[in-house]
């Protein structure tokens, strides 16, 4: 945030000299921090983890059809690993390959879409308590640490009885899910805002205490605009670093309330609902839990390790964990 | 001193007023505990009614929760349905400590929780005291040992820790220290429940049966504690008064465990402090795999049947404990580090 905040003054200073008079060329900030990530090796094994398993779970597609990650073959329940069916097949006898590759699809859509609630959420909070201050933002913060006074994972239980019940299914790019999917989505993000709300919201109870921000007032800009057009970006860096993880924590979040039964509903699958009911099987049948599990973990680690590369690049200086 | 902590005491009361009308709100559509009432038997439909009366599940939204927060012996409700309000109700509310009683058995809410707590505070205390002793060792060598191998190996172990859902390790131990070590003939660990029903509940039945609990517990948390310990220390260590302490000839164990370690220990209380109350019910999943009757299990058995009281219960004993236990961390903070010193 000192960066872009103090980066056009400073590149101001080096345009004064001529280009062939630098030793090295200025780097913009985005080469900076591409710098900094690039050295990053487990950010590095990360993102390439993780576009594997993105290859893995929509390239996948192209080989397994959805009917035939859904077609029930009874004979063939609870077949270990061979090569026809090379994870085995579940206990209705579909095969644990192909529902894995739809299932991370969906896995990875709800941790995508939780994301974008939270953080529309979590930014509208805390932008809004942080610049106004007084009432609203006692009263905002009132209800954040409400919200953080319950653990996330009963939070969770109760939100999905709130919203559960009969849904319909929904249709979106031409395949049909299980409308518990929408309802998984909206909760996971209802329950995980209030982190990032304080995040933006420290963000800005600093950055409008900045001449630009006084200087943008003084012309007239109004309070919309100053919030989203200034102050805003300039918080960019620790949002972008919450949204990766918050990725991670989704897919957790999205597999705890699955195992629990409470998640999406079959037959649409996903990573964590393909674990439910799976400790009956613990020892008749390892290969129903051990692949979905391992990539859920596989997925989960590689975003922390991305994340934890974004952090180190773009915003050196706030190292917690 | 005593202002601070009667001030947020204070602050608190609104705090837990405001999560229990949250919660209340959310907890309107759990679905019909009055559904599943009566077994098997069909209930008949005015048996259902009069039944709804009592319970006052009739009521609207605003009028449960008065009833539920303040009770209702100082009102008449209309019970036999002639719409005259007759029967002096019973209910003395939560802020007089009536939780009220379980719709499923009709046991008084704390007493159904006090049978169950014990269970999950022995499961989380060990692991509590796994997680810290272990994550104390491992956190303090890899600080010292910054950047060496060891350190990195822990460092990439610890990532995997953090990003493991609690049930997969659960299982993948399940599967190695039950089944595996039962195939090739070791002595293995149970799986499920607190004891053996044969042997009955002895220590040393409930101490076998709460290892696999608590390793999985204590595997996911160690990690993000035993991170956390690096990098403190690692702060700490870089400061002056440690190179002082170096400088005059100080055994190197004193000063890592008493210069060191006194200072860093300070946000390890934070964390530990605004960890344990969650503990008391972050089980669930743990609970749930190893058929623990804990605190946990009984939310997920109590939630399905819509059995409100329970349910308020816990959240709101959990709840309560949140904030207590952030007010003595930070009391614990101020005595630990005279430089804090609250005024307001």
């Amino acid at each position: 945030m000192a960066d872009s905040s103090s980066s056009p003054d400073a590149s101001a200073k080096i345009a004064i000299l001529p280009a062939d008079e630098l030793e090295t060329p200025p780097l913009s900030l985005g080469q900076l921090t591409w710098r900094r990530f690039r050295r990053h090796k487990m950010a590095m094994f990360g993102a390439v983890t993780l576009i594997l398993l993105f290859l893995y779970a929509f390239g996948g597609s192209l080989i397994f059809t959805e009917s035939f990650a859904n077609y029930t073959d009874t004979p063939l329940r609870l077949n270990p690993p061979s090569a026809a069916h090379p994870f085995g097949t579940d206990t209705i006898g579909r095969d644990v390959l192909a529902r894995t590759i739809y299932g991370g699809q969906i896995s990875l859509l709800i941790g995508l879409l939780a994301v974008l609630i939270e953080n529309l959420i979590g930014i509208l909070i805390g932008a809004v308590a942080g610049y106004y201050g007084g009432f609203i933002d006692s009263l905002l913060m009132r209800i954040t640490e409400a919200m953080l006074n319950i653990p996330e994972i009963f939070l969770l239980i109760v939100m999905a009885k709130f919203f559960g019940g009969e849904l319909p299914n929904v249709l979106f790019f031409g395949r049909e899910y299980s409308g518990s999917v929408v309802v998984i989505v909206l909760i996971i993000g209802l329950t995980s805002w209030m982190y990032l709300a304080r995040i933006v919201r420290a963000q800005f109870l600093s950055l409008k205490e900045n001449d630009f921000v006084m200087a943008a007032r003084a012309t007239g800009t109004s309070n919309f605009e100053i919030i989203f057009r200034h102050i805003l970006p300039n918080s960019m860096a620790p949002i972008v670093v919450s949204a990766t993880l918050g990725v991670a924590n989704a897919i957790l979040a999205e597999a705890y309330i699955s195992f629990l039964g409470l998640g999406v509903q079959p037959p649409t699958a996903t990573w964590g609902n393909m674990l439910d009911g799976a400790n009956n099987y613990l020892e008749s049948a390892p290969w129903l839990w051990f692949f979905p599990g391992l990539l859920i973990v596989l997925t989960v680690l590689s975003i922390n390790f991305l994340g934890d590369g974004l952090r180190d690049a773009l915003d050196p200086h706030s190292r917690t964990m | 001193m005593g202002r601070y902590i009667i001030n947020r005491l204070l602050q608190g009361i609104p705090l837990l007023l405001f999560i229990s009308i949250i919660l209340f709100v959310l907890m309107m559509n759990m679905g019909d505990p009055v559904a599943t009432m009566g077994g098997r038997r069909v209930t008949r439909a005015s048996d259902i009614e009069r039944l709804r009366r009592q319970l006052g599940l009739d009521k609207p939204m605003y009028v449960q929760y008065i009833y539920w927060l303040a009770g209702n012996d100082w009102t008449m409700t209309d019970v036999d349905g002639d719409g005259i309000p007759e029967t002096q109700g019973t209910r003395k509310g939560v802020l007089r400590g009536d939780f009220g009683t379980s719709l499923l058995n009709r046991k008084p809410v704390l007493e159904v929780i006090g049978e169950r707590l014990p269970n999950t505070l022995i499961l989380m205390v060990a692991s509590e005291v796994i997680i810290i002793l272990g994550a104390l060792l491992v956190g303090i060598y890899s600080a010292l040992k910054q950047y060496s191998f060891m350190d990195n190996l822990i460092t990439a172990l610890m990532f995997i820790g953090y990003s493991m859902p609690i049930f997969f390790i659960a299982l993948i131990s399940m599967y190695v220290f039950a089944v595996l070590f039962k195939r090739w003939g070791l002595p293995y660990l149970p799986t499920v429940g607190m004891f053996d029903p044969q042997e009955g509940k002895t220590t040393l039945q409930v101490l076998w049966h709460m290892v696999l609990p608590v390793l999985s517990i204590s595997l996911i948390s160690f990690a993000s504690y035993s991170r956390y310990i690096r990098s403190t220390m690692l702060e700490v260590m870089n400061q002056d008064y440690i190179r002082t302490a170096r400088a005059k000839g100080l055994p190197k164990r004193e000063v890592v465990f008493i210069h060191a370690l006194k200072n860093a220990s300070l946000p390890i209380v934070t964390v530990v402090g605004l960890d344990l109350p969650l503990l008391l019910g972050g089980a669930v999943v743990t609970e749930r795999i190893f058929a623990w009757p804990g605190m946990g299990r009984l939310f997920l058995d109590h939630i399905d049947r819509a059995d409100l009281p329970v349910i308020m219960g816990i959240l709101m004993l959990i709840a309560v404990a949140v904030v207590v236990f952030q007010l003595i961390t930070d009391i614990v903070y101020a005595w630990l580090d005279p430089r804090i010193r609250y005024e307001k």
